[in-house]
């Protein structure tokens, strides 16, 4: 076989595993600091396609600002998402049950809106100046687009994990996850932390889907494939860890890569069977201290 | 005792209802409206075994579409294939095929607890969807599949539908003493403290299994009769979005009340019929109705009235189910 | 006569934290024994893993002769122990009586059956009013169990570990967050219902007079460790305990 096509097929999974792990890091940490599990987290990467689309297509801003302002109003529009409906049943009992009714509620509400705004026609994005083509690397042709994204990616990966661990805010939105109640003692504005929080987690979606936009082409309903597949991935890094979101990207989107290049009719359903086999030989994801809860 | 006497109320209001059920052949003015109760009759068997998981026993299930899709297409596939002499056979063959089918994922889904359950279930029914939908050369993927015909003698609507009718009702019946029998009880206690059951000697993942494989059973017994129903199934029954919509059935009647997923499933037939004429935004709709229903009537339109009656009579009592 | 429990050097840690450091004691059919030591001293710790709801890193323990370190909660419970909690755990949303009958109703294997109306398992039933007359609890029977005070809650805890008529029953703290009367009531009734219903009983307590008024032998932990066991007068006058427990209490 062609070494150079299965870089190619490498350099597409990497691709689609920094999008990926851009949602999925999101989803980890809204559970992890604000306790909420976003089933509409996949809306807001479709939302940052769409802004995306508009503010290059139809506004004519450069795609790098586009890409920015999309981040921006889709964490806007979580941050408004979670001040008006969400805050209003935390604590409640059963709380868990009822975010993924509410969050639901908004990817039925958000994709109609899409529709309203965008129609249902498919929309397509270029690719920015400059990466459209491709490099030639170590004797190889690579998509300049695909290598940017993944570069990209590992710096937000690296730079909100640094955001995170060594920033103030980083810090208290830590133990905001601990104990809340402590922390508004020590005066810190915790219903405000969540917010913030909640709008950095929906722009890191927002992102991926304006990352994508030129890959793919932008549709309603690109929502709940993503929230599905990074769910996906969630489940195999184990629960609310960073790195292990990462870890697992890399594999779903490797594994859909090559499914994509042998087996193209059921590619889709691959990343199904990897959560199965994980499912069943650990459960606790691959990242977690071999500790089963014996729940 | 007084939780005896509401049992009494709910039971006398269920016969009551499947009554009206019954008479309504008597007294409809087009066939349409006959399908549209057998939609009501059905959807409410979905709905209610979907929330013997959720409002009973406490587990969210996103994927009953998996079920719902599997007891349909069982129907369609042998009827489209075999002939219409298998659709009966294959209505309880789709009953018996989907309890296996739980029995094998739903120690699978169990492994995760919260909303990792909750997301499992859905996995796992996009996996059937998707199946569903590549799989051409066997299910007709998006096509669907038409022209699915009852057996001769159910062949007339008004035969049919009172087949229905008798079916819904032994299931409605079924899962009623469920909820009145020890089972029952221990499921309501699994929902409010599972670790407190374990120190009971009980397994809690395995009453939940039960609870799992009994709802599929159910389920695919109205995904089966809703090919009759409409002569066709289609890669939709299948669709997440089916999962959601019986869960928001189950939320707008009140998971609390046996009968909340029945009145629910009639509330959002008939909105779905009256305004699904008129828009193309139904999910919109949808969406707007389920999020004013968590926010502001968590306990659904049922539960909300019964808070009313006891608040009104200054009394409390034991919850309808 | 033989033992119902034997506890042999079991321990446990959290992290670097040893919280049940070789802990060897055990219980004789009829005992009436009480745990004391401070917050933290890793009381419940030690009633978890009894229970099985943690295992013991090192250690056994051998319950009706058999050996149940890091067996399962369900089965140890089957096998006859029972417990009630620190912090009340009940069925909230069911009535009085059916958190007891669901207990009741475990105990005769009958808590799965279906179709046939939990009214009709009259066994069960009687059963669960007789433990709620011999609590106090039968006027609420009908009440959800939410509705009842903390007291009777705690109370109502206990019947359904009593409901399973439990060969060993275990007692965190029953009298926690009572008022003064309701506990003096409390330990009036826990005496009363070990001679009623014939228990085996081993209580953790911070009021010192249910310990000193109805226990038979006191075991004292600290930092995890066994410091003494003896009767309510040895550990009285043990200058060990006084100086490391009782001297801040007295
Ligand atoms: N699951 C756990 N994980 C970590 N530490 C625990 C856990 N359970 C208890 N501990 C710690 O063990 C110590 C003993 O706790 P506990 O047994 O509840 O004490 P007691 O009941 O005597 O007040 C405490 O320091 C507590 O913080
Ligand atoms: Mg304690």
């Amino acid at each position: 076989m062609d070494p150079s096509f299965l870089v190619i097929q490498g350099i597409s999974g990497l691709t689609m595993a920094m999008i990926l792990f851009l949602v999925a890091s999101g989803l980890t940490l809204l559970f992890g600091v604000v306790n909420v599990f976003n089933f509409a987290h996949g809306s807001f990467y479709m939302l940052g396609a769409y802004f995306a689309y508009t503010f290059v297509s139809i506004l004519g801003f450069n795609f790098w600002v586009s890409l920015l302002l999309a981040g921006v109003a889709a964490g806007a529009f979580g941050m408004l998402m979670e001040m008006l409906f969400l805050r209003r049943i935390y604590g409640r009992a059963e709380e868990a049950g009822f975010q993924i009714l509410l969050t639901y509620s908004f990817i039925l509400i958000i994709d109609d809106l899409v529709k309203m705004v965008w129609g249902t026609e498919y929309k397509s994005l270029q690719r920015p100046d400059g990466f459209s083509g491709s490099v030639e690397l170590l004797g190889m042709v690579l998509p300049s687009y695909n290598l940017a994204i993944i570069v990209l990616g590992l710096l937000v990966a690296v730079g909100s994990w640094l955001v995170l661990s060594r920033t103030r805010g980083g810090r208290i939105a830590r133990a905001t996850a601990i104990d809340r109640e402590m922390l508004s003692t020590l005066g810190v504005n915790v219903p405000l932390t969540l917010s913030l929080t909640f709008g950095i987690a929906t722009a890191l979606g927002g992102v991926a889907g304006a990352l994508a936009a030129p890959l793919r082409s932008v549709t309603p309903g690109a929502g709940i494939e993503v929230i599905i597949d990074s769910l996906i991935v969630v489940v195999l890094g184990g629960m609310g860890n960073f790195w292990g979101a990462l870890l697992g990207s890399l594999i779903i989107g490797e594994v859909t890569a090559f499914a994509v290049a042998f087996v193209p009719d059921w590619a889709s359903l691959f990343s199904f069977l990897v959560m199965i086999v994980v499912l069943i030989f650990k459960p606790e994801g691959l990242f977690s201290p071999a500790k089963v809860r014996r729940a | 005792m007084e939780s005896n006497k509401r049992g009494w109320t709910t039971q006398w209001a269920g016969i009551a209802v499947l009554a009206l059920f019954a008479l309504l052949p008597l007294v409809k003015t087009s066939d349409y409206q006959l399908t549209v109760a057998n939609n009501v009759l059905l959807w409410a068997v979905f709905a209610m075994s979907f929330n013997m998981l959720f409002g009973v026993t406490g587990m969210l299930s996103f994927g009953q579409a998996l079920y719902f899709g599997f007891g349909a297409y069982s129907v369609g596939l042998f009827a489209y294939y075999q002939g219409t002499w298998w659709f009966l056979p294959a209505l309880f063959l789709g009953m018996a095929g989907s309890g296996i089918l739980a029995l094998l994922i739903g120690p699978l889904v169990l492994r995760l607890t919260g909303v990792y359950f909750t997301m499992l279930t859905l996995a796992f029914a996009q996996l059937g969807w998707g199946i569903v939908v590549k799989w051409y050369d066997f299910t007709n993927g998006d096509d669907g599949i038409q022209g699915i015909m009852p057996p001769a003698a159910l062949s007339n609507k008004v035969v049919y539908y009172y087949f229905c009718l008798v079916l819904v009702s032994v299931s409605v019946w079924f899962l009623w003493r469920i909820s009145r029998s020890p089972f029952g009880l221990m499921l309501r206690c699994i929902r409010q403290n599972p670790s407190r059951v374990r120190f009971l000697g009980r397994r809690v993942k395995r009453n939940q299994l039960r609870i799992y494989v009994i709802s599929a059973v159910f389920t695919a017994l109205a995904g089966g009769l809703m090919a009759g129903v409409d002569n066709s199934v289609h890669t939709g029954m299948w669709y997440w979005t089916t999962s959601g919509e019986v869960i928001l059935m189950s939320i707008l009647g009140g998971m609390g009340q046996f009968f909340g997923p029945f009145v629910g499933a009639a509330i959002m037939i008939l909105i779905e019929d009256m305004v699904g004429a008129r828009t193309e935004f139904w999910s919109m709709v949808i969406g707007i109705v389920m999020l004013t229903m968590v926010i502001l009537l968590p306990k659904g339109v049922v539960g909300e009235l019964v808070q009313l009656k006891e608040r009104l009579f200054k009394r409390s009592s034991a919850l309808g189910v | 006569m033989e033992p119902v429990l034997v506890v042999d050097g079991i321990e446990k840690s959290f992290g670097g934290l040893k919280v049940t450091d070789k802990v060897s004691f055990s219980m004789f059919p009829g005992d009436l024994t009480a745990i004391i030591g401070p917050n933290g001293a890793g009381k419940t710790t030690l009633f978890n893993i009894l229970t099985g709801h943690l295992a013991p890193d090192a250690g056994s323990i051998r319950f009706e002769g058999k050996e149940i370190a890091g067996a399962r909660t369900q089965d140890i419970v089957t096998m006859g122990m029972g417990r009630a909690f620190q912090i009340t755990s009940i069925f909230p949303e069911e009535t009085v009586l059916d958190n007891v009958r669901v207990a009741c109703l475990s105990k005769l294997r009958e808590a799965t059956v279906f179709i046939r109306p939990i009214s009709a398992h009259k066994r069960a039933t009687d059963r669960a009013y007789q433990i709620l007359e011999s609590l106090g609890l039968e006027k609420f029977s009908d009440r959800r169990a939410f509705e009842l005070s903390h007291g009777d809650q705690k109370l109502l805890d206990i019947g359904i570990a009593l409901a399973l008529e439990p060969k060993l029953l275990l007692l965190d703290e029953p009298t926690s967050g009572m008022s003064p009367e309701e506990r003096l009531l409390t330990r009036e009734l826990i005496k009363k219902l070990w001679s009623l219903f014939n228990l085996t009983l081993l209580f953790i307590e911070h009021d010192m007079d249910m310990v000193f008024g109805i226990a038979l032998k006191v075991l004292v932990l600290q930092q995890g460790a066994l410091l003494v066991e003896g009767t309510p007068e040895e550990i009285r006058s043990n200058p060990e305990v006084i100086t490391a427990y009782l001297g801040e209490e007295l």
